[in-house]
């Protein structure tokens, strides 16, 4: 690393994982960025479970470097581990303990955990989670999204320099979804990295400053969420009641539009939309003009970066729901 | 409460924190034992081994009211009848072939194959407690089961017999008597023997456990291999190998119950199951060391 590269939490160097004949992470070459929130995104399937847990030494990387909280895996374990909390592929936990006496049981495992604080730590990260009500109920009792969150308040039980969340939040509600996102957001306010996995795109892009996509395995994309919109394609986007003119007009510039039936709303504008890329040798004031002039009653112009979303589907190949 | 162990401390103090030395972790342990014999199924097996010398001296006080010293059933059954602390032996006696490898292949088996099928596992794992430490402290707890085990099936049975047979001096197999102090010291030592006994089936079970994610097919096997052992024992042909097997040893608390004490079969018995101890704790840490864990 040269003094100038920013650091990072986690960086992999072709990390490669195989089960048998399956490559299940192909050379992997991850930067996550202190600090940050980094979004591992991609559909059921892609790897990202198997990538999580060679980063946390669960699996043993089939070949290429780990490289976590600046320490090389798995020879320095040991010492990284404690300043790294995880929620790995949904919540474990024995069903006959109660929530607290889980986290108690698990803060007992971790030999750098304080016992004199360790009642206090405990309730304080069953508070942060929302789960205060259930601390003394016992877990088999306790609901998906419950258990999710005790998922998560056991990765918060000591300060970490890195936390790894797992589709943290599968199973909850759309209340609990907003306040696991508000958690993550305030999570970077004392300075952790959070790494977060998800196969809802959404979700990334609410509370992720970077994010890294994964498809069948490969890495397909990487940055901060401003760069990878930057790779997607500018767009042109026009309101108009003319839309077979309106593509014949763009057509002659070299612009191949899509035809987007009007939105649904009661009465009001049912104008059907035209969106189409926009090369770089024209410019969009050129469009209007022309428009204009071949008497496309223009009702709405817009040009945009194309949304992380088109850029996803672009890169996956499908939609995000999809099993592989 | 100072506000750096608050939930809301800085990253600095974790930095910290994590930089401190790593404490003996003895809490683990603790934490382990409470799991354990907090959980309803050790009671229930604890309780199932201690009603067998309940109804043993039942069965024997209601049976002698109308044919005493009958000479059936295992040694010592008879004894039963003029002194009530032997009921404790005849359990064991009862317990050694079949329901203490069933108890001890039940928590044996489940040390790690339990923790996968719960998924607690990994989390154990990242909290973190070392692949090592972790078979070291599920190990000690296991033996920790055998000795609640043997010492409730011994106290079950001298509190039963106790009660419904009279209690007094014992005359041992050597035909020495002794009383009934010294008497529950040999008690002891029996529970003791057969603590040690177990220890290899232990160090069994905890290897097969690291083979599998599914608690009681690990508990299974376990108890299989206890049956094997027995039943390998008791062949003629296969003399050679019966001084290798971890059972063989396993009824020869007898020697305890003779004036002077006979030793020998305890230390050969505590070095066959140190030598089980080694090797199957060897092959459970090698084995659980390289293993990924993907429960
Ligand atoms: N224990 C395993 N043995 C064999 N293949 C596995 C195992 N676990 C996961 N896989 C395969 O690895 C691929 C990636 O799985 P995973 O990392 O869980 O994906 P994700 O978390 O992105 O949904 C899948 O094709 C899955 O079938
Ligand atoms: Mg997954």
């Amino acid at each position: 690393m040269t003094a100038a590269a920013p650091e990072l939490a986690i960086e992999t160097r072709q990390l490669t994982k195989t089960f048998g004949r399956q490559t299940v992470v192909n050379n992997l070459d991850l930067a996550v960025p202190r600090g940050s929130v980094f979004g591992f995104l991609g559909p059921n399937g892609s790897g990202k479970t198997t990538t999580i847990r060679m980063l946390l030494g669960l699996a043993s990387a089939t070949s290429g470097e780990v490289r976590v909280l600046g320490q090389e895996l798995p020879q320095q374990l040991p010492g990284v581990l404690p300043r790294v909390g995880a929620l790995i592929e949904g919540p474990g936990f024995y069903p006959f303990l109660s929530g607290s006496a889980n986290l108690i049981r698990l803060d007992s495992a971790d030999r750098f955990a304080s016992p004199a604080t360790r009642r206090k730590r405990v309730a304080d990260a069953l508070e942060r989670v929302g789960l205060t009500h259930a601390a003394g109920k016992k877990v088999k009792a306790y609901s998906l999204g419950m258990k999710q969150r005790l998922g998560i308040a056991n990765a918060l039980l000591t300060p970490r320099e890195l936390i790894v969340l797992d589709e943290p939040t599968n199973g909850l509600d759309p209340q609990g979804t907003r306040e696991v996102r508000h958690l993550v957001r305030s999570l970077t306010d004392q300075g952790t990295t959070v790494f977060v996995s998800s196969h809802l795109l959404a979700e990334i892009e609410q509370m992720c400053t970077h994010a890294a996509v994964m498809r069948a395995g490969n890495l397909v994309a990487q940055g901060s969420l401003d760069e990878l919109r930057q790779t997607g394609q500018t767009r042109i986007r026009l309101v108009t009641p003319d839309a077979q003119l309106a593509l014949g007009v763009l057509a002659g510039l070299g612009l191949a539009a899509d035809v987007e039936a009007p939105p649904e709303r009661g009465g009001a504008s049912a104008d059907p939309q035209l969106i189409a890329p926009l090369p770089e040798e024209v410019a969009a004031e050129q469009i209007v003009e022309a428009l204009v002039a071949n008497g496309v009653r223009v009702r709405g112009f817009t040009v945009a970066g194309s949304t992380l979303e088109d850029l996803f589907v672009a890169l996956t190949g499908e939609g995000f729901d999809v099993a592989q | 409460m100072s506000p750096s162990n608050s939930g809301v401390a800085s990253v600095a103090s974790g930095a910290a924190a994590a930089a401190a030395r790593p404490r003996a972790g003895w809490s683990f342990l603790a934490s382990e034992l409470v799991l354990l014999f907090r959980r309803r199924r050790t009671w229930v097996l604890l309780a199932t081994l201690a009603a067998i010398p309940v109804l043993v001296a039942v069965a024997v006080r209601l049976s002698t009211a109308r044919a005493p010293g009958s000479g059936r059933g295992p040694a010592f059954l008879d004894q039963i009848t003029q002194n009530g602390l032997f009921v404790s032996v005849v359990a064991l006696t009862i317990c050694v072939p079949l329901f203490l490898p069933l108890a001890v292949g039940v928590v044996a088996g489940d040390t790690i194959a339990g923790e996968a099928g719960a998924g607690t596992l990994r989390y154990l794992l990242v909290a973190p407690v070392g692949r090592i430490r972790l078979l070291l402290v599920k190990f000690a707890a296991a033996i920790a089961f055998c000795l609640a085990a043997t010492v409730v099936i011994t106290a079950a049975g001298a509190l039963i017999g106790a009660a419904l047979f009279p209690v007094g001096p014992v005359v041992l197999l050597s035909g020495d008597t002794i009383g009934v102090p010294d008497s529950i010291v040999r008690a002891l030592l029996i529970a003791g023997y057969v603590t040690v006994s177990l220890a290899g089936l232990t160090a069994i079970g905890l290897f097969v456990s690291t083979l599998t994610d599914a608690p009681v097919g690990a508990m299974a096997a376990t108890v299989v291999v206890s049956i094997v052992a027995q039943v390998l024992d008791s062949l003629p042909q296969l003399d050679w190998l019966h001084p290798y097997l971890f059972t063989h040893y396993w009824l020869g608390f007898a020697d305890l119950l003779r004036q002077p004490v006979e030793f020998s079969s305890f230390s050969s018995n505590a070095l066959l199951q140190l030598a089980y101890v080694l090797i199957f704790g060897s092959l459970a840490i090698g084995r659980f060391t390289s293993k990924d864990i993907l429960s």
